[in-house]
């Protein structure tokens, strides 16, 4: 298998980053990502991605972690350890909501983080883009885009031509 | 700013930018990792040796009940419950400011927020350990708390959910958990910051294995900003169940003067009043070691105040409430306990209280005040204290003189109490300026977000 490639283009401010990256797909490209120090308002759109999935993730696992709660609290109170407390029914549902309530919201939290890290493939400690220097500006002041070479349209002298063409200040070549 | 004012003529109002003294990305990179990454200044060093002294004896106190039992207190029939919950209700409610302004401001884009929030969500995190801590050793037999998890067990025994007092736990270690996922979320792309830039091998490691290997693109931020939101979501009514439920604890009871249907709505007041008392006491403090009065301006700390004027009134109103639903109720004991509260033994108390809870935020009316840095230092301290005190006294008052006169007493602390309660102020202090002095204190992508540069329209013509 032929080694990644990856080209750093650096452009000027979030305005030139949306500009290039709608230029970019339209140029047919795939696999490229923008990076910047802070999301930028109105980049998925440029670089047409849709809207997370997470929320399902999240909502799934909040239903679960209401249902075990209430089956948790069923079992312990009314099947395994059923004991008369101020002459309540053992399945007192209402006094059952505030643990419902917390397990409900501990799952989703949980699957909110989890979902995320996974859907990013994080944690990876390793990636070709820690080796490039222009790189280390994507944390602090640098708009950058990046586009690997499993994408069908790259060919490295003419992918970093058009870049140039569309604004890029700065390019780098990287490889795993 | 002035490409604002120039560009959109219909604006009348031009707001102050949010961070002062108009700093690039790069310059917001520097000043924040920069703390981190260089030494700390003096003043550091002669506050942690403080703090850490008062740790080490709050952990040498905790050794010590756990030896002896909790007769060291001066826990006695009547009052069962002394200084050791009056400090856990004191610490919990402290965190919920931090989560009022990561959760509840973000859903209402109050942008004002990014500047604070890194802190106040370490503090939250800071204040519920400590708080966590009272409960555990509070059952005496520390080794058997494992007895209120729900755990199949050789004995059969299940824990009972109908007790307020495990609705506690389950609160308080969701809110933790929520908090703390909230606060890590936060700090990856800081994290991933301070990895690039880290100069030693060693720094480059233990940054990048926390950071996860972050690399800041857009396919990646579009996940983290909807799990963030996500989270501020789930986040928002953990601002208001918590110490409802905290405040059940004594609700569900029979005893006079606990058993009010106020007491959830009148404890989260409480809470973010306190609450906010402390990030400003903090951030105040912060701001002068650090030098971050361009990121923590006037504005921000006038804001706060205000919060803290609305969340004071709450709080003086449900005060006088009490008092009317207790004559209007028309139960003698319920009245009782509340004359006893404002006139009988405990009267030094509740006045010391009402001074500093109801009296002193009034200063905050002044706009003069609101923006005077030594005014706030001093009224963010008194809430604290008279936030603790109020504590102080619907727990101890009301179990001192319940409905037999035969059995009532008075609560004297002991050394010990007072041991507890000033190392529970280091060991939070002390775990704060680890804070400080290791991770990020201000959000820095946040931060750099809400820079007029930021937004793309920036500077364009429409």
């Amino acid at each position: 298998m032929a080694k990644l490639k990856i080209i750093v283009a650096e452009f000027a401010d979030p305005a030139a980053l949306i500009q290039a990256a709608e230029q970019i797909r339209g140029a047919g490209y795939r696999d490229f990502d923008c990076h910047s120090p802070f999301p930028i308002h109105g980049m998925d759109a440029a670089m047409g991605i849709k809207r997370s999935k997470l929320g399902y993730i999240a909502a799934a696992f909040a239903l679960t972690g209401f249902s075990g709660a209430v089956l948790l609290q069923w079992w312990a109170s009314a099947k395994a350890f059923p004991l008369v407390i101020s002459g309540k029914p053992f399945f007192s549902y209402q006094a059952f909501l505030p643990v419902t309530f917390a397990l409900t919201v501990l799952l989703a939290a949980i699957a909110s983080v989890i979902g995320m890290l996974v859907m990013n493939k994080l944690p990876r400690w390793h990636h070709p883009l820690f080796e490039s220097a222009l790189f280390r500006k994507a944390g602090d002041n640098g708009f950058l885009m990046t586009i690997e070479s499993t994408d069908p349209q790259f060919d490295m002298e003419r992918t970093r031509r058009f870049l140039e063409s569309i604004g890029a200040i700065a390019i780098e070549e990287v490889t795993d | 700013m002035n490409a604002r004012s120039e560009n959109n003529e219909m604006s009348v109002y031009v707001e102050e930018p949010l961070i002062a003294g108009d700093p690039s990305y790069q310059s917001v990179t520097e000043s924040i990792s920069g703390i981190v990454e260089g030494k700390p200044p003096r003043l550091w060093y002669i506050a942690i040796s403080i703090s850490g002294t008062l740790a080490l004896m709050f952990l040498s106190l905790i050794a010590l009940l756990i030896w002896e039992g909790i007769g060291i207190w001066g826990l006695q029939v009547p009052v069962g419950w002394g200084w050791d919950i009056v400090n856990f209700v004191f610490w919990v409610g402290i965190g919920h400011a931090g989560t009022l302004i990561s959760a509840i401001l973000f859903l209402l884009r109050q942008r004002w927020r990014t500047s604070i929030n890194r802190f106040a969500e370490a503090m939250t995190i800071m204040a519920v350990i400590v708080a966590g801590i009272f409960p555990a050793i509070h059952v005496g037999r520390a080794w058997a708390l494992y007895w209120v998890f729900p755990l199949p067990n050789q004995m059969g025994l299940w824990p009972n959910f109908r007790s307020p007092l495990l609705w506690d736990f389950f609160a308080v270690g969701t809110y933790f958990s929520c908090s703390f996922l909230f606060w890590f979320v936060g700090l990856i792309p800081d994290l991933a910051t301070l990895r690039d830039r880290a100069a030693s091998k060693i720094k480059k490691i233990i940054f990048g294995i926390f950071a996860l290997g972050w690399r800041g693109g857009n396919r990646q931020w579009r996940h983290y900003e909807l799990a963030y939101l996500l989270l501020a979501g789930i986040s928002t009514p953990l601002v208001l169940s918590v110490h409802s439920v905290v405040s059940t604890d004594f609700a569900v009871s029979i005893l006079p003067g606990w058993h009010t249907t106020i007491f959830p709505p009148y404890f989260v007041a409480g809470a973010i009043f306190s609450g906010f008392a402390m990030v400003l006491t903090l951030a105040i403090i912060a701001r002068k070691i650090y030098r971050l009065e361009n990121f923590i301006t006037i504005d921000h700390l006038e804001k706060m105040n205000k919060i803290m004027l609305v969340t004071g009134m709450i709080v003086g109103y449900a005060y006088s409430c009490e008092f009317f639903i207790a004559w209007y109720g028309g139960n003698k004991y319920e009245g009782f306990a509340f004359l006893n509260r404002a006139f009988g033994p405990y009267a030094w108390a509740y006045w010391i209280m009402i001074f500093c809870n109801v009296v002193v935020p009034q200063v905050f009316w002044v706009k003069k005040w609101r923006r005077n840095v030594a005014v706030m230092f001093a009224a963010s301290i008194l809430i604290n204290i008279g936030m603790w005190f109020e504590r102080f006294v619907i727990v101890v008052s009301s179990l001192a003189n319940d409905y037999l006169p035969s059995s009532w007493g008075y609560f004297k602390p002991t050394i010990y109490d007072v041991g507890f309660l000033v190392g529970s102020f280091g060991l939070f202090f002390t775990l704060f300026l680890l804070f400080l002095r290791f991770l990020p204190m201000i959000a820095m992508s946040e931060v750099k977000g809400v820079l007029p540069q930021a937004d793309p329209h920036h500077g364009a013509k429409h």
